[in-house]
């Protein structure tokens, strides 16, 4: 029987490693985790580190979310808008556009001809200014969703927010699929200049829950 | 003791350059545009970089745990491959493994070819750059596109990466200009040199082929054996779109990129971004786990690369190059690299850590004058790309350890020579007092300010990029046997006995 790539390449792994001893290694962790923040420092840092990444930020109470993400979507001229098929209906009762539930048949080019998405999130981090969507969760939906469409309406309850990257990524399911959005889209790749927005959403606004 | 594992194949891919750094680097250096683009940036990204490592008061806590956790991955490789591909194939992936290059191309190309697709899309990839997976796939009438703004400019350029993160780093927003202009199929003839402006042609172009596309090709920043989860850290978009849209997924991973512990996430994602755009965090990060049904592609390849990292891995010092997440941290702060670009090293990984990877990962003697045999070379040991490694790779110890090994495996340099010629010489000490005292002599032969700036053959080698400071006019034996030095030595000795009189506990 021939020998097989994988069972080449492991044992060249072995081979390599049993050339020399290899110290058990305990790795320090002794960096900040488990960190907490008062509901206003959360909020201060978070929103501070959203608008230094250009995404718009408002905050509003829960019994506001549709009132915010009308204003939003009529400032923005979305008429056609996206929802993941579990979104809170009551969020867009102030809406009067038209509306597009997604399905995982809706093809790529149908999600470009909409003009916005409005999504719910999964959980936050303020140190870093980032919105963590669950693909598998209804309300955030399939990851074209957010991401083909011009304009990502995303709602945060500040209850989801936390204060640093370990203690949002330890309130993640790892199988599911899993997008990190820090801000709109951009590039340096020219001169190292910054410019917003290249093939994601060119706009991100974020609606803050501060009583959720 | 087992056998050592080979490196990359001679010949293949892009790990070794045409030229030395040496005579690469003479070209470079006469191009003044590359240097004020370069200067620039470097510095740019740099005060970037500082500001928000600086921000952390952990900082070094993570550096550490991140040196560690890598350190922990490369100790036990094997069971964490497995474990990675036990992990995806669970979640409807399919693991492929390839010994090196040569083969991934081949597996790429079969997977793509069952597709029935002649076209695919490209994530930026440091693994697929090394083993030139786009002219493969050309050689095979498979077109491959490169979606990422940088890598899309290269390739229209028909140009090399120059930069880990930033491959454009070298062209101006002028030349850009020129190149859309030239290569972009209907592109505005009007258009703009604002960055801004061009990014918005880059995505009019690539928009169409997002929506239509079949099958991508990418690479991985992470992959977690504990999980089976993959990662691609980016910020444009066009990450997100090739991972989500087609039905076909192919990624294309260095076996030393694997983690252990979902949990180790927490540790890179501060470092990495920080270390390597210096923001606080990237725009756009995904992770995925095999195939979810109804979301992003219903088929999922991972092709595990060897291509000479086992035969780093053998190295036990140079294993330590094996830890490199790809950050591009020490390029920006390296001297050398600031001056002569990326294209110097002719690998697809430039700068300090390139240095040290290329010659691990493809040899440094695979040829009679090897190019790869300069890189160690191509360094100041300054020590700045240490000071900014965010797992505290010792570039400046690595690059001396290969600058001895290069030494060991050559016959003869003009250093060997010298060191053979002062072993003999040391060896004897009579030999040695009088060799002292005619390297006196050298300093009649030295210019006014003590230094030679040219020695004579086989040392013009050394002499080529320094001064060599002349011998002081006494050697230290004929010092100490004078009356001058007895008389020193002596004075020495009594400030000595006073200090140890007059406080008993600073003696101590």
């Amino acid at each position: 029987m021939t020998t097989t790539a994988r069972e080449t390449v492991l044992r060249r792994v072995q081979d390599a490693l049993a050339r020399s001893d290899r110290p058990e290694v305990t790795v320090p962790r002794g960096y900040r985790t488990g960190r907490s923040l008062p509901d206003g420092e959360r909020l201060a840092l978070f929103t501070d580190r959203l608008v230094d990444y250009k995404a718009q930020v408002r905050t509003c109470t829960a019994g506001a979310t549709a009132t915010v993400i009308a204003e939003v979507l009529r400032a923005r001229g979305a008429r056609k808008i996206g929802v993941p098929p579990g979104l809170d209906p009551a969020w867009l009762a102030g809406y009067d556009g038209e509306l597009r539930t997604d399905s995982p048949d809706l093809p790529a080019p149908r999600l470009d001809a909409l003009d916005g998405v409005v999504t719910a999130s999964a959980v936050s981090c303020a140190e870093t200014g980032t919105i963590f969507l669950d693909g598998a969760a209804a309300d955030q939906g399939r990851r074209a969703l957010t991401l083909v469409p011009d304009l990502h309406v995303c709602v945060v309850d500040l209850s989801s927010v936390r204060t640093g990257v370990p203690e949002a990524l330890a309130r993640l399911v790892p199988e599911h699929p899993t997008t990190l959005i820090s801000g709109p889209s951009a590039t340096s790749d020219i001169e190292l200049e910054r410019v917003e927005g290249v093939h994601g959403p060119r706009t991100l606004e974020v609606v803050i829950r501060t009583d959720v | 003791m087992p056998a050592v594992p080979p490196r990359s194949p001679y010949g293949t891919g892009h790990l070794r350059g045409e030229r030395t750094f040496p005579e690469a680097a003479h070209d470079e250096l006469g191009n003044e545009q590359l240097r004020r683009n370069l200067g620039r940036a470097t510095h740019s990204i740099r005060a970037k970089r500082l500001d928000v490592t600086g921000e952390l008061p952990d900082w070094e806590q993570l550096r550490d745990a991140g040196s560690a956790i890598k350190t922990d991955t490369m100790n036990r490789l094997p069971g964490l491959l497995e474990q990675l591909e036990r992990k995806v194939t669970e979640h409807g992936g399919t693991v492929h493994w390839a010994r090196d290059g040569v083969e991934a191309n081949e597996i790429v190309t079969r997977l793509v070819r069952r597709t029935g697709s002649d076209e695919v899309l490209k994530v930026k990839s440091m693994a697929t750059q090394e083993i030139g997976l786009n002219e493969h796939l050309a050689s095979q009438g498979i077109a491959a596109l490169e979606t990422d703004l940088a890598e899309l400019i290269v390739q229209l350029a028909d140009d090399r990466p120059s930069h880990i993160l930033v491959p454009a780093i070298h062209r101006n927003r002028d030349e850009i200009r020129e190149i859309f202009l030239r290569r972009i199929p209907g592109v505005d003839p009007a258009l703009g040199a604002a960055p801004a402006e061009l990014a918005a042609a880059a995505r009019a172009y690539l928009r169409e082929k997002f929506m239509t596309a079949e099958v991508a090709v990418s690479g991985a920043n992470f992959g977690i054996a504990e999980t089976g989860t993959l990662s691609v850290v980016e910020s444009e978009g066009n990450g997100r779109m090739c991972l989500t849209l087609p039905e076909t997924l192919i990624t294309v991973m260095g076996i030393e990129k694997v983690l252990p512990r979902f949990q180790d996430l927490e540790v890179f994602l501060q470092l990495l971004p920080r270390s390597s755009t210096g923001e606080r965090m990237n725009p756009y990060t995904s992770l995925w786990t095999g195939v979810t049904p109804g979301d992003g592609p219903q088929e999922f390849h991972l092709v595990l690369l060897d291509n000479g990292r086992t035969a780093a891995l053998a190295d036990t010092i140079g294993r330590e190059a094996l830890n490199c997440i790809r950050c591009s941290a020490c390029l920006n702060v390296c001297p050398v690299y600031e001056r002569t670009g990326g294209h110097a090293y002719g690998s697809t990984y430039p700068g300090p850590i390139g240095a040290v990877l290329t010659p691990q990962l493809a040899g440094m003697h695979a040829a009679k004058d090897d190019p790869n045999s300069s890189l160690p070379y191509a360094s100041s040991l300054c020590g700045a790309c240490f000071d900014a490694c965010p797992v505290k790779i010792d570039i400046p110890s690595l690059l001396v350890e290969l600058r001895h090994q290069h030494t060991e495996q050559s016959k003869t340099t003009a250093e060997k020579l010298a060191m053979t010629a002062a072993a003999a010489v040391m060896k004897r000490p009579k030999l040695f007092t009088a060799a002292q005292r005619t390297a006196g002599l050298g300093r009649v032969l030295a210019g006014r300010d003590g230094t030679f700036s040219r020695l004579p053959p086989p040392f013009q080698g050394w002499s080529d990029s320094r001064d060599t400071p002349a011998p002081p006019p006494q050697s230290f034996r004929s010092w100490f046997a004078s009356a001058d030095g007895a008389a020193t030595m002596r004075a020495a000795a009594e400030e000595g006995a006073r200090h140890t009189d007059d406080d008993p506990q600073e003696a101590q």
